[in-house]
């Protein structure tokens, strides 16, 4: 059943308030999520205070502030800084976004740093993404043909090629699925959007030559239509994009075979 | 605990090829029941107060019955649907979300052909 409380040993406590910075004018307060699996601890939400005046401005620079200067336990993934890695992908002031494109005049009040929801915590604010990179994998993100491969390469017109844009720029960073409540109380089932949007990048390419196996695959009460067009994940993409609309269009697809 | 590769968990017992009738369904409901609604609200709306000889004798305009036994077929048709896609949702049980999947379909159906009998019963002139 869905559960409504959060199991005992997830229940946050009150953790650490780490002392201000001396000789700063310009304080921002950071509230992170810590928890280690080492210990037998609950959760806690410790408190920092970074100098701004002495940080870039965006809420993955506050961050690396505070490992590199306050707390170096604190655990986080983060790569590339400009929103093209999807590897800080958490959840900020109640929206899941990129740290590394939210920038800390965006939030207002203290920063509230929070893994992304609904995922298992490995450490502080890395969720375990392996079952959603197996869902990723599931619908064949690649190109499938059967045609003799051609002596140079796969054509594809610029008009074809416009159909994959809003859907290429996917990032991985799982905010959508992350977002999704069909996915918070399906996820073993439930592809989610991230992987539907894969699915039908691939199922739009006019060089994929696997359109009906696709299909085939994706028809399922429970990996597909579990989408009830919550929006949560449109609402949330760090990137812009519309998983939903994407899965909207691979239903109108199976529709059109049968009706 | 069971063990799985990531993958295989993923893939499960594979796609049960089926679910774009049932979404289909959902949605051409849900439009037949705009049009519908209106002379169901409309019949028992101006039928609140009267006498059951009354009640009876509008009931004979096969208009009113046939409007009111479709609005009864596609509203509980959808009612069915609806309430199925919420126990998917929510129940994870097994046992219970199959015990909930056939109390949904007896009392829907139990429900929506009472209905038409009673229509049927008063349009043919037997409710008497």
């Amino acid at each position: 059943m869905v559960e409504l409380t959060l199991p005992k040993n997830s229940r946050l406590q009150a953790g650490k308030v780490w002392p201000k910075p001396k000789h700063s004018s310009k304080l921002r307060e950071f509230r992170v999520y810590r928890w280690n699996p080492d210990d037998d601890e609950n959760p806690r939400v410790d408190t920092y205070y970074i100098d701004t005046q002495d940080c870039g401005p965006m809420i993955l620079d506050g961050l690396i502030k505070i490992k590199s200067e306050i707390d170096p336990t604190l655990t986080f993934r983060r790569s590339c800084r400009e929103g093209i890695c999807g590897s800080c992908a958490m959840n900020i002031n109640g929206g899941n976004t990129l740290a590394c494109t939210k920038g800390m005049s965006e939030v207002k009040g203290p920063v509230r740093v929070y893994p992304l929801p609904h995922l298992a915590v490995i450490k502080d604010l890395v969720a375990d993404l392996t079952h959603f990179y197996s869902q990723h994998a599931s619908v064949m993100p690649w190109l499938e043909t059967k045609s003799n491969t051609p002596q140079s390469e796969w054509l594809q017109s610029a008009d074809d090629r416009r159909h994959l844009d809003g859907l290429y720029e996917c990032v991985m960073c799982a905010c959508c699925s992350a977002s999704c409540p069909s996915y918070w109380w399906n996820s073993d089932r439930y592809l989610g959007p991230a992987a539907l949007l894969h699915a039908y990048r691939w199922l739009i390419d006019s060089r994929d030559e696997n359109t009906g196996e696709r299909l085939d695959d994706l028809e399922d009460p429970f990996k597909l239509y579990r989408c009830h067009t919550i929006l949560n994940c449109a609402d949330t993409c760090p990137k812009g994009l519309n998983p939903a609309k994407a899965i909207a269009e691979i239903k109108k697809k199976i529709l059109e075979r049968n009706v | 605990m069971k063990h799985q590769t990531p993958y295989n968990r993923v893939a499960g017992l594979g796609s049960a090829r089926e679910g774009s009738r049932h979404w289909w369904l959902q949605r051409l409901s849900s439009v037949a029941l705009i049009p519908l609604s209106f002379p169901f609200v409309w019949i028992v709306g101006s039928n609140l107060g009267h006498s059951r000889e009354q009640v009876i004798a509008a009931f004979a305009n096969p208009v009113v019955a046939i409007s009111t036994i479709l609005f009864l077929i596609v509203g509980f048709h959808h009612l069915q649907q609806g309430l199925q896609v919420v126990i998917e949702d929510y129940v994870h049980t097994r046992r219970l979300a199959m015990t909930l999947f056939i109390l949904n379909i007896i009392i829907c159906w139990t429900f929506g052909v009472t209905g038409i009998f009673a229509v049927a019963q008063m349009s043919f002139g037997l409710a008497n």
